[in-house]
Order: C-alpha cells, then sequence, then structure tokens
C-alpha cells in the first residue's frame, strides 16, 4: 500500500435539528490510489466525525444507494476515485434537485411511489400455463427492452434532469426508461394501462430532450432514448384513436 | 404529528441560475435559445413569399432590403444560430429515435449524428447549385 496522501473534502451538511439550512463543512483526508470517495467519507465517519449521514451499500456499483454531486456533477461515489480529484478540494453535496433529509441523504419516497406506478413488472401478453412451456424472445426482442432493464434507480438521472428540478412532480428519466422496459418486452400486454402515466402533463411531454440524464447513468441505461421513444409512442395513442373504431387505450 | 415525522426537515434547494451550473445545461440553453433564430428567419422568408405575391415592386424592395448592412449582419447571425443548432440537434438525435439495428448490431450513435450532418451538407449545396443555376 503506497502512502497516504491528503486531499480536502468538503460536505454539504445539514441537520435539521440545529441547521436552517444546509452549510459547507471541511475534512481533511489521507487518501491512496485505490480509493473512493465513498471510502473518503467513510473515513470522515469512522476517524474524523461520526454524525455525518450518508447512504451506501455494496460499494460495486450495482446497489445504486450512493449516488451524490461530486464537485457539482452526478456520481456514484463507490465508482469515482479520490485520485482522480486530487489535488482538490472535492466538493461532496447531495443529490441535486431532491429535498435533503440530512447531511447526503435525501427524500426517495415520491421517487419510489413513481417506480411502483408504472407497474414495473410483466403483464403477460398471454397467460401461458407451465404445460405450454416459457415465453420465447429471439434476440432482436430482447434488444429491444434489455438496456432498460439495467437500471439500478441510483437517481443520478434525476439529479441531471432540470425539469424534475423544476417541476418534481414529473414522472423522470428513471421511471420512465423502467415503464418503457416493460412496455417494449415482447412478452408483455400491460402498455395500454401504462399509457396514461406517458400521456399525463408529467409523463414524457415534460422531458425537453436535455439528454444530461444518458450522460451521468453508471449502467448505460439511455433513459432519454426510452422517454423520447415514448413520446413517439404517445403521439401515435393520440392520434390513432381517431381512425380506430372501438378508440384506441387510454 | 408523530416525533419522528415532526423530527424531519427536508430542504428543498433553489433552482435559481440552474443552467449556468454544468456546461451541458448551457449547451441544452444555446439549442433552446437559437431555435428562436429559425423562427426569426422562417418569418423573413415567408415575408419574402408575401412580398412576392404583392408584385415586382414589392418582391425588389424585399431584395433590397435583404441587402442591406443590418441585413447581412442578421444572417450572419442567422447562421451562426443555424450551425449551433444543428449541432446540438444532431448530437442528441440518436437518442431520439427508436433503436435501430443493422445486421444485428445496435447501429453507432455517431452514424445517427453524421448523417444529419450530411443531410444537411447536401442540402445546402443543393440550395447553392440552384441559387447559382438561377443567376445564370
Amino acid at each position: 500500500m503506497s502512502e497516504a496522501k491528503m486531499i480536502e473534502i468538503q460536505v454539504l451538511r445539514y441537520r435539521p435539528e440545529q441547521e436552517d439550512e444546509p452549510v459547507w463543512q471541511s475534512y481533511s483526508v489521507p487518501f491512496t490510489d485505490d480509493m473512493s470517495v465513498l471510502q473518503g467519507l467513510q473515513y470522515i465517519k469512522d476517524e474524523i466525525d461520526g454524525t455525518l449521514s450518508f447512504r451506501w451499500s455494496c460499494r460495486m456499483a450495482i446497489c445504486g444507494s450512493c449516488g451524490m454531486m461530486v464537485n457539482g456533477k452526478p456520481h456514484l461515489s463507490c465508482q469515482t476515485f479520490l485520485r482522480d480529484l486530487a489535488p482538490g478540494p472535492v466538493r461532496i453535496e447531495a443529490l441535486a434537485h431532491f429535498p435533503i433529509e440530512r447531511d447526503l441523504v435525501v427524500s426517495v419516497e415520491p421517487f419510489v411511489k413513481k417506480l411502483e406506478s408504472v407497474k414495473p413488472y410483466i403483464i403477460p401478453k398471454e397467460p401461458r400455463t407451465l404445460e405450454q412451456g416459457e415465453y420465447l424472445q429471439t434476440p432482436e426482442q430482447l434488444a429491444q427492452f434489455e438496456q432498460f432493464s439495467s437500471c439500478i434507480n441510483c437517481m443520478l438521472c434525476y439529479s441531471a434532469c432540470p425539469q424534475f428540478g423544476l417541476d418534481p412532480d414529473f414522472v423522470g428519466p428513471g421511471v420512465l426508461a423502467l415503464l418503457h422496459r416493460y412496455n417494449a418486452d415482447s412478452r408483455d400486454g400491460g402498455q395500454a394501462q401504462r399509457m396514461e402515466i406517458v400521456n399525463s402533463q408529467e409523463g414524457v411531454w415534460s422531458c425537453t430532450a436535455v439528454g444530461y440524464c444518458s450522460e451521468v447513468c453508471p449502467k448505460h441505461v439511455d433513459p432519454a432514448n426510452a422517454v423520447n421513444q415514448n413520446k413517439v409512442n404517445s403521439a401515435k395513442d393520440y392520434f390513432l384513436r381517431f381512425l380506430s373504431p372501438k378508440g384506441a387505450s387510454k | 404529528m408523530n416525533q419522528k415525522t415532526a423530527a424531519r426537515r427536508p430542504y428543498v434547494r433553489s433552482m435559481q441560475g440552474w443552467w449556468r451550473r454544468d456546461p451541458f445545461f448551457m449547451v441544452y440553453m444555446a439549442r433552446e435559445l437559437t431555435a428562436f433564430a429559425v423562427l426569426a428567419y422562417s418569418i423573413v422568408l415567408v415575408v419574402g413569399v408575401m412580398r412576392l405575391a404583392q408584385g415586382e415592386a414589392a418582391w425588389n424592395g424585399w431584395l433590397a432590403a435583404l441587402q442591406s448592412p443590418w441585413s447581412l449582419l442578421l444572417h450572419l447571425v442567422f447562421l451562426l444560430s443555424f450551425v449551433i443548432h444543428a449541432k446540438s440537434w444532431f448530437e442528441i438525435m440518436p437518442k431520439t429515435m427508436p433503436l435501430m439495428f443493422v445486421g444485428g448490431q445496435r447501429m453507432n450513435p455517431a452514424i445517427i449524428t453524421w448523417t444529419g450532418w450530411g443531410a444537411t451538407i447536401a442540402a445546402s449545396v443543393a440550395l447553392f447549385a440552384l441559387a447559382l443555376w438561377g443567376q445564370s
């Protein structure tokens, strides 16, 4: 292990019981080349200041818990290395566009509610019995939704989306990408149920194609693509009902 | 309200000046802003068509107005705006399209972007050729 160098980490603190608004606090942290920003924060919590609050779990860019603003950009702190930010200072802030609960912890309830609302599961197009065997899918059909199934709900895309910042009711990139993941699945027949969300004021039309969500996504989900494909679907859904004698899906 | 809820006091940060926070947002705002140049130029062209309908004198007046120094300067601003607008749109174009596959492989986004530029260049060359042919 190489000898530790020092780096200054500035953290936006917010302790609701003692502050009316967030304040910056600076820490001097020894770091090695293999240390992530998350490990820097863990050092602070373990060795300097136990009152610092932040979320983390897997340390390997899978769980999606440790998203935060690092030098003003949304990153997974486990995947961002102090060596790349040296000599610092490194400025760390809770994910942008979300209300801060405490220090680097943000409110996630509205996001989870939105996740639930899109029915993020396969609603079978044609129910099959066990005897009928599995649902078959071609590689081409898989490719239509595979990338959108890689989302880890880290919410970095929400921190990259000014439209979500301006209107917290916007369903937002991550959830709309997940919605598309199921709508685009050849086994799924639930599109009609999900179009109500796609078509709503808070749905895809709140997106103005900034495109930053796809840039910051650590899993290359490309939520901007999912949202924009659904603008086409929404427009089709709207206009086709004039042509369909039975009326199209709602 | 129970004790636990009362202790919560989520802090909402202001969005004021959000578009200055990241260069990516500035590029986005440049794309949005230059759309007004596209609108303005389309109005210039519509006025041209209207003047044409009003007869030869009106049409010649419009042509003369286009050649004034202010008009030339305005057209320079238009051109610059269009280049920024096109560049920024062509870059984001792959994100706005359905997934495209060629021979089972996902199409490289750069190909979509460059197809946009290719079409722009082809259309511009065709327009210039038409204009030169019209003058000869």
